[in-house]
């Protein structure tokens, strides 16, 4: 194909430009990893693997320990996920198989409208909206129905790790119901037909067809999306109640990594502060790990439910 | 087992488009029927009408009649799984379940409609993959995914997964389309076997395949049947000067 003279110059340093575009992104990632891993330094000296099980986190004693932020991250994260897995994988079965077809698209917008709400509104709407229902109505429920149970144990303040759950279920549900519908799409319909060719129901092949061939890709979203919660900040920052203790009680506030970064880091130093960078140290190859779990699933689904893949993550 | 299928001024609309005008056509119990016609001209759709696999589609709408046996299965009161069950079909692409293992697939409708139990699901696989001359093939790979085949071998899992639901009529959207010359043969070879005890209504695009494969043939045209009429005497002569432009490859 010709090109015109002045084209040429472009065409010799276009790819150039893109190249050093790519190659940015991978010294900030580079440099992002130096820093954290850096600032963590003092600490993980100090501490060493302890810190991941100490459960005193005390900044005047200088003595730091993760597991309540930990194990505060783990609960509230898998409680959301168990909470908007078959919340989101059942909308993504309604609008892929079900919906009818006029509602399919304007519904599929809505749910990807939802994934690009900042996640502090969330957080705002958790703490004003949310946070007195769950003091007043659903909390309450608990500790009078079931309060003898240990983990329904009082008294129910609002905040606390049921609240910070649900407000990240709401976080991340557009991801997993988007992502999901996409891989069940991608199903091609030469299956579904193949199957009620044999004589099959419409709930027969979503369940022998539609969801055995976007197994994985349901898995990828969930990762995800726990990878998702498990990073969420300022939302889950408003509604936890950030306590540093273990939560023993799904009533009790509590402290996430995330959460306890975003509360202590204008005024920590030394030790604390490098305490605060390990945190995040932990935080980043936990996340990394599942998300790159989770690109692998995705992206063994197929290439149509890797490019779904791209636009939900952040 | 065969039965008849028999179709009387069936007329079919997608939107606002007439697909099919106004169609009778009969296809006897132990025959093959072949339709025949340019890309486009609504014999697909007409294989799709007769097991109602229109449906899964919106806007579609119908009038007319069709008779399997002795029901009218655009009858709204049909049950459709029961329908579809005596109304085998293959597609044009074969379409095993890639999730399934070769055994697993043509276990697929026995399991659906819970057909058998036990060790007699195994021997119904067995019988259905002799069938189609598939079983000296796999028998030591039952296991594996139906999608490791060949293309002429997953078509011919297919046949053998419509078989296991004892169908009495098999639907075929140009089944040979994306196989090679010796798969076609093969296919070609089944049909033949098959029409012994089922109706076989074929769509194809490949005109010696109609004149080796089936007993009366039909030509459609625009949503038209034009000629239908013994496969023999059509090919040899033809009555309406259409239908002997397509065949002369004139047209199409």
């Amino acid at each position: 194909m010709a090109c015109p003279s002045g084209d040429k110059v472009g065409e010799g340093f276009f790819p150039y430009l893109t190249a050093s575009a790519a190659a940015l992104l991978l010294l900030l990632v580079a440099g992002i990893l130096l820093i954290v891993f850096r600032g963590a330094w003092p600490a993980l000296h100090t501490f060493g693997l302890a810190f991941l099980f100490e459960t005193v986190w005390n900044p005047v004693a200088d003595v730091y320990g993760a597991a309540p932020a930990i194990l505060g991250t783990i609960i509230t994260s898998l409680l959301a996920l168990a909470l908007a897995g078959p919340l989101g994988v059942g909308t993504a079965i309604f609008l892929s198989e079900l919906a009818p077809l006029w509602l399919r698209k304007p519904a599929s917008f809505v749910v990807e409208l939802l994934a690009a709400v900042p996640s502090i509104v969330y957080g705002l709407w958790g703490l004003f909206v949310l946070a007195p229902i769950m003091r007043t109505v659903v909390g309450a429920w608990l500790e009078k129905n079931l309060g003898f149970l240990p983990m329904f144990q009082g008294p129910s303040i609002g905040v606390g790790v049921l609240t910070a759950s649900v407000v990240l279920t709401i976080v991340i549900l557009p991801t997993i119901t988007a992502i999901s519908r996409e891989v069940m799409r991608a199903v091609p319909s030469e299956l579904r037909e193949g199957m009620y060719a044999l004589g099959a129901t419409r709930w027969e092949v979503i369940s022998r067809v539609v969801l055995p061939n976007s197994r994985t890709g349901i898995l990828g979203a969930l990762l995800l999306a726990l990878g998702r919660a498990i990073g969420e900040a300022m939302a889950v920052t408003m509604v936890i109640g950030n306590a540093n203790a273990i939560p023993t009680s799904f009533l009790a506030p509590a402290q996430t990594a995330a959460s306890q970064i975003v509360n202590e880091f204008p005024e920590a130093f030394d030790l604390h502060l490098s305490s605060l960078f390990l945190l995040g140290l932990v935080l980043l190859v936990i996340t990394l790990v599942i998300n790159a779990s989770a690109v692998w699933l995705v992206y063994r689904t197929n290439q149509n439910a890797g490019g779904a893949l791209i636009r939900h993550e952040r | 087992m065969a039965e008849s299928v028999t179709v009387e001024n069936l007329s079919f609309w997608f939107g606002k488009q007439q697909v099919l005008k106004d169609i009778s056509l009969s296809a006897q119990a132990r025959e093959v029927t072949a339709l025949i016609g340019p890309s486009g001209c609504g014999k697909t759709t007409l294989l799709r009408c007769i097991n109602r696999l229109y449906r899964l589609y919106s806007g579609a709408s119908i009038t007319g009649k069709i008779t399997v046996g002795t029901e009218n299965v655009l009858d709204p009161r049909i049950d459709q799984v029961e329908l579809r069950r005596r109304v085998g079909m293959i597609f044009q692409k074969p379409n095993p379940f890639p999730h399934l293992s070769i055994f697993e697939n043509v276990a697929a409708g026995i399991r659906l409609h819970g057909l058998a139990q036990g060790r007699e699901v195994a021997e119904r696989v067995e019988s259905c993959l002799k069938k189609v001359a598939l079983w000296e093939e796999v028998k030591d790979r039952l296991d594996r995914p139906g999608t490791m085949l060949s293309i002429g071998q997953q078509q011919r899992l297919c046949f053998a997964r419509t078989l296991a639901v004892e169908p009495r009529v098999f639907l075929m959207d140009e089944p040979c389309a994306s196989l090679d010359p010796v798969s076609t043969m093969r296919i070609e070879e089944l049909i033949r076997e098959l029409h012994k005890e089922y109706t076989v209504i074929i769509v194809t695009h490949n005109m010696q395949q109609a004149a080796r494969i089936s007993q009366q043939t039909a030509f459609v045209l625009n949503g038209e049947v034009v000629e239908v009429g013994r496969t023999a005497e059509m090919f040899v002569r033809t009555r309406d000067e259409r239908t002997e432009a397509y065949l002369t490859g004139k047209m199409g």
